[in-house]
């Protein structure tokens, strides 16, 4: 409350007062309600309300089988769909006992990593569009065209590919995509540097994201931060370096971290990572073997459709993988992967029948966005529109 | 770096255990997955001792979440789950609950846990006493019931349509334009599991002359 003063006297107080923030509102990434509590321009208490984009998608689950999650999982971060299939596939196979082959494995770290780009390249020019750049948004939407087509050759959709299944991936490479994904990697270093000269040591917008929102490493930990979230705060920590999964523990590359934790750090973590990203991906395209693209068990994955022309025995696999699909042991498992915007994790109890008991989804934005409140408090108005675009929120996950 | 195997997580479980003998239920493995069943009563001191004793340092609050079993006499699960950077380790610590029960909050220990209790609370109506702002999170305003249960059914009870003569969103009753499918798909995979007449010969013991005794 602030006291304003006329020939000495009080002459009225001014209230603290709460304005809505969003739900439609362009830098709220998508339904973000904010309620915020502001001294003047200072923001004093930031109340995020959301679920809005809830759809049930846990309890959805449970209704489907194994198999038909799959796409649902496309659909909570759509920025990054394949990394969240990539979690799910890692639980199922868990609680399955079985491992995808080879060749599956570094397609899987192929995609996860484009899938990396892709995020990246969204999440880094739409906060540049939020404090106020608007050619890095539309530099990144043409690169992200091109990656979106890889995804369209391997999976059929630029979006929600339901690529990586449990037991491997759908469908191996179609011709030429292998050396068009390493053409992209020779040519994806100058849109970068491109990027880096627009923004980088912009003074407008290290202005708006140095020294904002900062956040440090102990602070992190409380709550919960993940992903270049942690990272920016100074803490090495990569699950695909720590806690490897499929082929990532044959691939050499560095994990960046920041200094300071400032919105500013945060953004050169997530461009550090789009360069390792594209190490990561000459490399595993240079080592990945030729063979199977997803396991041999007839019981899991569906036979080739060549094959269901001749064989009555793969038709009747089909046919039942299709309608009552496989049989999950009883178990349960944690699996986590690091997608693009953190800890991704499944947490999947299977009963032993062919639909999950419970499937709960660890969203890494819903630790950022909890965060919000005091991660912004102090700041002013305008900090808060930088503070939210430097977490990577995508209400997808959030709200689930 | 390589998982922890089954010998280790048990010797560390068991380290637990005899740390904390009147909190901790018993420990289980499954799938190299340590999991610590605790007392409902005694979560915050054993999320606290997880965080600070040297030997755990789960300085990492992931996620809180609910499973609900009907069949239990305690039919809810609280599980949480706890990353440790300094030891790359993880553990699932987990209490059983019923609707009437309230359990401790570890707002205070974790502050990632404020959010994740409020989803808990909005979808299996488990209460946590001691968090500051129990709110519901991801359901509508005035949501009624809470939808994970298993008992709440997949379509819900309301469902919500803009009116165009009263400018407004009405709720209304669910209709369904078809009857709700629920497939059975619970059929024997491995197909027939009966035997048929005279298999049974097959797996008789042989006599001496090799026929069957």
């Amino acid at each position: 409350m602030t006291d304003i003063v006329t020939d000495g006297e009080v002459e009225a107080k001014i209230k603290n007062f709460t304005m809505n923030f969003g739900p439609q509102h362009p830098a709220a990434h998508g339904v973000l309600r904010l309620v915020v509590e502001m001294d003047g321009e200072i923001v004093e208490r930031a109340d995020p309300h959301i679920g809005l984009l809830h759809r049930g998608t846990e309890k959805l689950i449970e209704y489907k089988t194994y198999l038909q999650a799959v796409p649902y999982f496309d659909r909570l971060d759509y920025v990054s769909p394949m990394c969240q299939e990539h979690a799910y596939a890692l639980a199922v196979e868990k609680l399955l006992g079985i491992t995808p082959p080879p060749r599956a494995q570094y397609i899987r770290v192929v995609f996860s990593e484009i899938t990396r780009i892709l995020n990246h390249l969204l999440n880094i020019t739409a906060f540049a569009l939020d404090v106020g750049a608007i050619t890095p948004l539309l530099w990144g939407f043409e690169e992200r065209e091109k990656l979106m087509e890889f995804y369209e050759r391997v999976s059929g959709a630029r979006l929600h590919a339901a690529y990586f299944r449990p037991g491997g991936v759908h469908q191996d490479f179609p011709a030429g995509l292998g050396d068009d994904i390493l053409a992209f990697c020779e040519a994806f270093p100058k849109t970068i540097a491109n990027l880096e000269r627009l923004v980088t040591e912009n003074r407008i917008f290290k202005q708006r994201t140095v020294d904002v929102g900062i956040v440090s490493a102990e602070d992190a930990m409380d709550w919960g931060f993940s992903g270049p979230m942690l990272r920016g705060s100074g803490v090495a920590w990569d699950l695909r370096r720590s806690q490897p999964y499929d082929a990532y523990d044959q691939i050499d590359f560095d994990v960046p971290i920041g200094k300071n934790g400032d919105c500013w750090d945060r953004y050169l973590v997530r461009m550090e990572e789009m360069k390792q990203s594209l190490r990561i991906i000459k490399q595993a395209m240079a080592q990945m073997p030729t063979g199977p693209i997803k396991v041999n068990d007839r019981k899991v994955a569906p036979p080739p459709r060549g094959e269901m022309k001749q064989s009555m025995e793969a038709l009747i696999h089909h046919f039942k993988l299709y309608t009552e699909g496989y049989h999950v042991p009883a178990g349960e498992t944690y699996t986590a992967v690091e997608a693009p915007k953190g800890e991704f994790a499944v947490y999947l109890v299977s009963d032993g029948s062919n639909r999950p008991y419970r499937c709960h989804i660890r969203a890494p934005g819903f630790a950022f966005l909890q965060a919000t409140d005091f991660m912004s408090r102090g700041h002013m108005l305008a900090d808060m529109v930088a503070i939210v675009g430097s977490m990577d929120i995508v209400f997808g996950e959030i709200d689930r | 770096m390589t998982l922890p195997t089954p010998e280790a997580l048990k010797e560390f479980g068991d380290q637990i255990m005899a740390a904390l003998p009147q909190d901790a239920d018993r420990i289980e493995i499954i799938h190299g997955e340590l999991i610590l069943w605790v007392k409902r009563e005694a979560i915050v001191r054993v999320s606290t001792y997880l965080r600070d004793d040297p030997s755990c340092l789960f300085k990492i609050m992931l996620d809180i979440c609910g499973a609900d079993y009907p069949d239990r006499p305690q039919r809810f699960e609280i599980v949480y789950n706890f990353l440790s950077m300094k030891h790359n380790r993880r553990i699932r610590v987990k209490l059983a609950t019923d609707e009437d029960s309230a359990v401790p909050s570890i707002t205070g220990v974790f502050s990632a846990a404020g959010w994740c209790e409020r989803e808990t609370w909005d979808l299996y109506g488990v209460y946590f006493s001691d968090n500051p702002d129990l709110r519901r999170i991801l359901t509508d305003y005035g949501f009624e019931g809470h939808p994970m249960r298993k008992d709440f059914p997949l379509t819900g009870y309301v469902e919500v349509r803009y009116e165009e003569k009263e400018k407004r969103v009405v709720y209304e009753p669910v209709k369904l334009k078809q009857e709700f499918r629920s497939f059975d798909f619970l059929s024997p995979w491995e197909g027939m599991n009966s035997v048929l007449p005279g298999d049974e010969k097959a797996l008789q013991p042989k006599g001496p002359e090799g026929k069957p005794s």
